[in-house]
């Protein structure tokens, strides 16, 4: 009980609700996410990720239903929103469209200092959190509007880090980026779940970032959640995932389509590195 | 929820008025705000109203929807009926202490009631069954001799329209970058005026950063399409008039006719307050 983070207790959320426009972006979700946790959420477009994870930090307000961060209610009315957020943070997709300020580390120091922290450990956070995506020290008083799209990304990244969240989510990260900028940037968040201990969420439409990187997946499909399990046990019900319009790695379809030529071979590898495996241990039989 | 803010709302319905060309709701708009100045009395009044509600009647627009107008004008409504119901001077009909409502005043007060709202119903009406860009396509027709005096008809209207077609995007962007900022502790809401002034800045910063890239983008992809401005551009949907728009050109003018009949004559008829 200690160990659940956050709680999704029948949420439900609403548009135009009572008219003849209602509709369910949320519908009865629950869901249950311990600390530590690498998670990943997949969905078509639509089918709810973005409302869904809005509602962890309190930016969305569920229309019935609790929310529990660390076991307290987040819509009591003694909770603080603002320490929710600071717990929670949450990157949007494209997160460089909301640097403002006139140097990198600045923009930085926002975060931290809209927790009301003292100059000092604004300061000592933003420089962490900037060390954190590799962001060097000659970059730190140029103008967020002179760098390059990835650098962007990551001072918009450290912009959320520097608030020292405990859980990180983070909207498709990698939208946008040539393969080495989305390699550069899932290696740094796993090495923040790694050495931190960050409860991360993951939402993307990459199925090869969610099996090389994540424990656990969550499906949302039309405002439900629809699969909430291990990575291996949701590929393996890739003909469920393609009718929602997703699909699976290219390795499970690969690996497939081998054991119904006759190949036995193990079809649970999500990654290339996995299948190469199962493939030269049924070579060498 | 900014998305709820609707600018010049369009209401889509199949209707005659919904189908006449711009360029005559826009003139008749005009003739019908003029109109609303001619008359004095009660007959000219009724005149108007008769027209008015004809023609609400054939928008097929649902009357409730037309009244959320009013709302916005209800306080300057309200402001000038009392003043001129208690500030002008004539004929005592109720005196209570030192207030007192004269004949004139009532007289003034309703009237200028009626005009401020038939001033709003009239143009309110026009924006519900012409879309913006019909809205900006009529102008553009309507003001084109003026390009004989220098004036940029064309660049005008092709700014409206953008700007027009940018509303909703931009109010989009103004909200998902309010959620982003709040997402790191920003706070909107408390504060007084200065605060929350400062506080404005981590919004309007990016979305003005974003306003100018977009605006880069489109002035790109147009000229990738050959616009080089309004010389020898032609329309796909060029506006014509039909059968229909002369006849309420003819019902337009005979409107406008009664009015003006009625306001040289009206002084003439049995006073009915």
């Amino acid at each position: 009980m200690i160990n659940l983070q956050i709680v999704f207790d029948n949420i439900n959320y609403v548009y135009s609700s009572g008219t003849a426009f209602e509709q369910y972006a949320l519908k009865d979700i629950n869901l249950k996410i311990s600390k530590g946790e690498f998670i990943g959420l997949i969905g078509h477009t639509g089918s709810g990720k973005s409302t869904l994870i809005q509602h962890m930090n309190g930016l969305i307000k569920a229309s019935s239903g609790g929310i529990y961060y660390e076991g307290q209610n987040i819509y009591d009315s003694n909770y603080s929103m603002r320490e929710l957020r600071s717990k929670v943070g949450l990157v949007f997709q494209y997160p460089e469209h909301q640097l403002f300020e006139t140097t990198v580390f600045k923009d930085v120091c926002f975060g931290p200092k809209n927790l009301g922290l003292d100059k000092l450990e604004v300061e000592l956070r933003a420089y962490e959190a900037l060390k954190m995506v590799g962001i060097g020290e000659d970059l730190l008083d140029a103008s967020p509007f002179e760098l390059s799209g990835g650098q962007k990304r990551r001072v918009a990244i450290a912009g959320i880090l520097a608030m020292r969240p405990e859980v990180l989510i983070l909207d498709e990260p990698t939208a946008g980026l040539d393969p080495m900028g989305r390699d550069e940037i899932l290696g740094q968040v796993a090495n923040l779940h790694k050495e931190k201990g960050l409860t991360v969420i993951l939402v993307t439409h990459s199925m090869e970032d969610v099996a090389k990187y994540v424990d656990r997946i969550l499906v949302m499909n039309k405002g439900n959640l629809v699969m909430d399990q291990e990575t291996r046990k949701v590929f393996a019900r890739y003909k469920e995932l393609e009718e929602m319009y997703l699909a699976a790695p290219q390795v499970t379809y690969i690996t497939n389509e081998l054991k119904a030529k006759g190949l036995d071979i193990n079809t649970d590898a999500t990654t290339v590195a996995e299948a190469k495996e199962d493939i030269l241990k049924y070579i060498n039989n | 929820m900014i998305r709820d803010i609707t600018i010049g709302q369009y209401y889509p319905a199949d209707s005659i008025l919904h189908r006449l060309d711009p360029r005559l709701k826009l003139n008749g708009t005009l003739i019908f705000i003029i109109s609303i100045f001619l008359f004095n009395t009660f007959y000219g009044y009724i005149a108007v109203t008769i027209f008015l509600a004809s023609i609400i009647k054939m928008s097929k627009v649902p009357f409730k929807f037309i009244a959320r107008g009013l709302k916005a004008i209800i306080v300057i409504l309200l402001f000038t009926m009392t003043f001129n119901l208690f500030l002008t001077p004539g004929d005592v009909l109720l005196q209570v202490g030192f207030l007192k409502i004269t004949r004139q005043g009532l007289h003034s007060a309703l009237f200028m009631g009626i005009r401020l709202t038939y001033l709003i119903l009239g143009s309110s009406l026009m924006t519900f069954t012409t879309t913006p860009n019909q809205l900006t396509d009529g102008l553009e027709r309507l003001l084109w001799p003026l390009r004989r005096i220098k004036v940029p008809v064309h660049e005008i209207a092709m700014m409206m329209s953008i700007a027009l077609r940018f509303i909703p995007i931009l109010l989009e962007e103004t909200d998902k970058i309010m959620k982003a900022q709040m997402a790191r502790g920003a706070d909107f809401e408390s504060g007084g005026i200065i605060k929350r002034a400062k506080g404005l800045v981590p919004l309007l910063v990016p979305l003005f950063v974003s306003a100018f890239r977009r605006a880069n983008d489109l002035a790109m992809a147009m000229e990738a399409r050959c616009y080089r401005g309004g010389e020898g551009r032609t329309k796909m949907k060029p506006l014509r008039y039909e059968g229909r728009d002369g006849l309420a050109y003819i019902v337009l003018l005979a409107y406008l006719a009664v009015v003006i009949v009625i306001s040289i004559f009206e002084d003439r008829l049995p006073v009915i307050l």
